[in-house]
């Protein structure tokens, strides 16, 4: 194994991830293919005549390695991407610092929540929280929550797209899990 | 410790916290493909913050189930 060769690969490494992003659409998955690309790439180092270019020849092997993957993934839908709903939810309202991905206000400790469903008080609280929604937030929220209504169902009853609703009922979840924080399980911070 | 601090590092950047809650409520639609779940957990076994939210989230369920009632 040709150690400059293998550098040479590397440096190729950011414009792969960019062409397998572009066109499989989800960041993990093209971290996968363009591994599969390089390390395919240093086995066939026989198989390069320098013809090419570097980049020409390694984005051959890649389209092949984007071709199956998005075979692969018709197969098995669920498996795919996070990355749509990922570029609406970069605006994610101070939830965690941008710097290094760490919750701005972690969770605090419940200890044993599921005493709570013993008191009407704690209901009343539930109540509150649900009113500060939004009201399009508590409206998907009510449809999926109270009234179990399947994803689909809510998606053509609203006309939204699934990451649409996926992105919405993350708000409401977060701002209700802070809500009932704030104002039923007081915060009890345990030892981090 | 250093070796700690970097294997958090490398571990974040295969699935950080932002990421791990968006799962943790995506699960409650549709169950999560393979590597999903496996990087989730992954985070899950490491992260308090997001063992936390997960149980609080199926938690919230629980009570929306009562709420219902």
């Amino acid at each position: 194994m040709n150690a400059e060769f293998l550098k040479e690969l590397e440096t190729q490494r950011g414009y792969l991830m960019r062409v397998a992003r572009l066109q499989l659409r989800d960041t993990a998955l093209a971290e996968d293919v363009v591994q599969d690309t390089l390390t395919a790439a240093l086995t066939a180092q026989g198989g390069f005549t320098g013809k090419s270019s570097v980049k020409t020849w390694l984005t051959g092997i890649l389209k092949h390695k984007i071709v199956d993957a998005i075979r692969r993934k018709q197969r098995d839908p669920i498996s795919a991407s996070t990355f749509d709903e990922e570029c609406d939810i970069e605006d994610l309202d101070g939830l965690f610092k941008t710097s290094n991905g760490a919750w701005e206000s972690p969770p605090s400790e419940w200890g044993d929540p599921e005493q709570s469903l013993q008191r009407s008080e704690f209901f009343d609280v539930m109540n509150l929280c649900l009113e500060r929604l939004p009201p399009a937030t508590a409206r998907v929220f009510i449809m999926r929550e109270v009234m179990e209504l399947e994803s689909d169902e809510i998606c053509q009853e609203l006309k939204i797209t699934t990451n649409n609703l996926w992105v919405i009922l993350y708000r409401a979840r977060m701002s209700l899990r802070e809500c009932l924080e704030k104002n039923w399980f007081g915060g009890k911070e345990a030892a981090t | 410790m250093d070796i700690k601090r970097n294997i958090r590092r490398a571990l974040g950047h295969l699935i950080d916290c932002p990421r791990a809650t968006r799962l943790v409520s995506q699960m409650q639609e549709r169950p999560l493909g393979f590597r999903d779940r496996q990087l989730l957990k992954l985070h899950l076994a490491w992260c308090v913050a997001c063992a936390r939210f997960d149980r609080q989230m199926h938690f919230l369920r629980e009570a929306m189930g009562k709420y219902r009632q």
